[in-house]
């Protein structure tokens, strides 16, 4: 297998785990969701490139075009969903570290466990 | 059928998805209450007309808008999935009807239509992901369920709820972004979303390696949602610091949810296609079962919070369930299935005990939890029949699915033993945690200065009744649960019911 033909899994999977390392390492609220946003996007692009077909262009069809290749669709509307999806649950998790700030003057994750242990 | 109950699979998801704008604008917060519980009454009484035709040998299914499957969006409900919804609806009916009073206590009247809409938007995921028949579809609803679950959780007074949910909300999300994963490896080598159509085109790939990564993507995605046991560790404190009615909810069914798909997935897509995937499956789950049953066990023993201790033991029951599965036999599957049943019966009715404490108490560590069966002698009977039915006393549910259990372990020959002393070991650790709170409600001193309380309001302990009752009722006839669980396991296997 040619491994830098398929640079876009690299890419993928690169973006997934710098996702993945800030969720589990960081200690501030903010940069986990930021962590988990990039990981939810490496998805994203995921299914983006599997759609892509070379030289293949934007699904509309129109008299006289018929030997025009196409890229797939579908990928591309499962993302549009799987986006919103994803801001839904980003501006979900901003909301609770906005209820927390309020609750416990801080959004580290450390000295928020610290403040209920007392 | 007549012609209205074609279209139930569809209402069954559309009553309640369509109800919430409704309920987000009626502001007397009686009315809302009202609205959520009639609604989801309705539901369920979707859910027994759905079960009644599966039991009659019916093959629900339904193209949303008449456009046929593969490329339209199919429906379909079968007897695992029957046995699910009678679950999930009849859970948040039950808890809905116990929530009115806790909810008015806790939550500022402003709010509750916001939290009632929310409630019935995780009914609509959860139903939404038994009655679907496409992969991606799922995920949709996974996530409707699991945003709404994070706002109920977090919608209490106790602030100690926000870091939980927010962990939740973490470890919820790359849950369901592994699962997308997984759906997006095997749309990339077959082509298709729908799940009996990539049955049939996974067998025709001939790379099976992306499929066995989709495979570890989607068995590690929904094993996190579900609380498997390493991956359990968002669970004890959004359990405990959640709302009671909220805790009723969700411990009966959210986890039994994502179960369910980790089984349809791994039986119906994994197993049959794949080679040896059921050795993978059967060594990959079972050391977590085991361990899951022993280890939450023992947190459960030295819990000092009740919630708690009812949360850890919620670990421990996922660990039956999935040991029941790993099995991969025809009895072991019934026995997971039951479990599902059973488990969702006797936690729902310790929770609504929970509730009828929570009225009452100013907090529920098992310390101050002392001599309070004077004062409630009517919860804490319940709380004490609906423990014997976890622990699996013969003559209750939870006896029903241990019986299976040890009788599918029996065929293992020595493995089935280990198991049976494991089976063993956990009811036995269930009996002395149970018992440490009977201890003190029954026959711990009243401690000094404790003010007097009364029993629980009337209508969170009739409903509460209502469910310990049902216990034993399915305990003693439990003709329904079987027959569908054993049909369940039947098409898990492949082999038509």
């Amino acid at each position: 297998m040619d491994w830098l033909g398929v640079y876009y899994y690299w890419a993928f999977a690169a973006l997934l785990m710098i996702g993945f390392y800030a969720v589990i390492a960081k200690s501030n609220l903010i940069k986990k969701l930021i962590g988990l946003s990039m990981f939810q996007s490496a998805v994203f692009l995921l299914y983006i490139t599997m759609g892509k077909i070379d030289d293949g262009t934007a699904p509309i069809y129109h008299e006289g075009i018929s030997q025009q290749i196409f890229s797939n669709p579908l990928p591309q509307v499962l993302i549009l969903t799987a986006i919103v999806v994803g801001i839904s649950t980003v501006a979900l998790g901003l909301g609770i570290i906005v209820r927390i700030q309020e609750e416990y003057g801080s959004i580290e994750e450390h000295e928020i466990l610290g403040i209920d242990e007392r | 059928m007549s012609a209205w109950a074609q279209h139930l699979p569809a209402l069954q998801v559309g009553v309640p998805l369509l109800t919430t704008p409704i309920i987000v604008l009626l502001r007397p917060h009686g009315l809302s209450w009202a609205a959520a519980t009639l609604t989801s009454c309705f539901t369920f009484f979707i859910a027994v007309m759905l079960t009644v035709a599966v039991l009659q040998g019916q093959q629900v299914q339904y193209s949303m808008g008449a456009w046929p499957a593969p490329h339209g969006i199919a429906l379909s409900v079968d007897a695992f999935s029957a046995i699910l919804l009678l679950i999930v609806t009849g859970a948040s009916t039950v808890a809905l009807l116990a929530a009115r009073q806790i909810v008015n206590a806790e939550i500022e009247a402003s709010r509750q239509p916001l939290f009632y809409t929310a409630w019935l938007l995780a009914l609509a995921g959860f139903v939404g992901i038994l009655v679907s028949a496409d992969a991606f579809n799922i995920f949709v609803f996974m996530e409707i369920s699991s945003l709404a679950s994070y706002v109920l959780i977090a919608g209490g007074s106790d602030r100690r709820a926000l870091p939980a949910v927010f962990k939740y909300l973490v470890m919820g999300t790359i849950g369901a972004t592994f699962y997308l994963i997984g759906i997006g490896l095997i749309y990339l080598m077959t082509g298709t979303l729908n799940l009996a159509d990539m049955e049939v085109r996974i067998r025709e790939v001939s790379d099976q390696k992306p499929i066995l990564v989709a495979a570890g993507f989607i068995t590690i995605g929904l094993a996190l949602k579900a609380a498997v046991f390493p991956l359990h560790l968002w669970l004890p404190n959004a359990y405990t610091y959640a709302p009671v009615p909220v805790t009723v909810f969700l411990a009966a069914c959210s986890t039994k949810v994502s179960l369910y798909l980790l089984l349809r997935f791994d039986f119906f897509l994994f197993q049959p296609n794949l080679l040896n995937h059921n050795i993978q499956f059967s060594y990959f789950i079972m050391p977590l079962a085991i361990l899951a049953i022993l280890a939450a066990s023992s947190l459960a023993m030295f819990e000092r919070n009740l919630k708690r201790l009812l949360a850890y033991s919620s670990i421990a029951q996922v660990g039956y369930i999935l040991l029941g599965a790993s099995l991969v036999s025809l009895i072991g599957l019934t026995a997971s299935v039951i479990h599902m049943f059973n488990h969702a019966l006797a936690k729902a009715a310790l929770f609504l005990c929970v509730a009828c404490l929570a009225t009452r108490c100013a907090n529920l560590r098992i310390d101050s939890l002392r001599g309070v069966a004077k004062q409630m002698p009517w919860t804490m009977a319940a709380f004490l029949l609906a423990g014997l039915s976890l622990i699996g006393v013969p003559g209750t549910a939870g006896f029903i699915s241990k019986w299976y259990l040890i009788t599918a372990a029996l065929d293992e020959g020595l493995l089935g033993v280990g198991l049976i002393v494991v089976v063993a070991a956990g009811s036995l650790m269930a009996v002395y945690y149970l018992w440490r709170v009977i201890e003190a409600a029954y026959f711990g001193k009243t401690n000094e200065g404790a003010e007097i309380v009364g029993e629980a309001p009337l209508g969170i302990l009739v409903v509460c009744w209502l469910v310990v009752l049902s216990n034993y009722y399915f305990g003693l006839a439990p003709s329904l649960p079987t027959t569908l669980s054993s049909a369940a396991a039947q098409i898990l296997l492949g082999q038509v019911p």
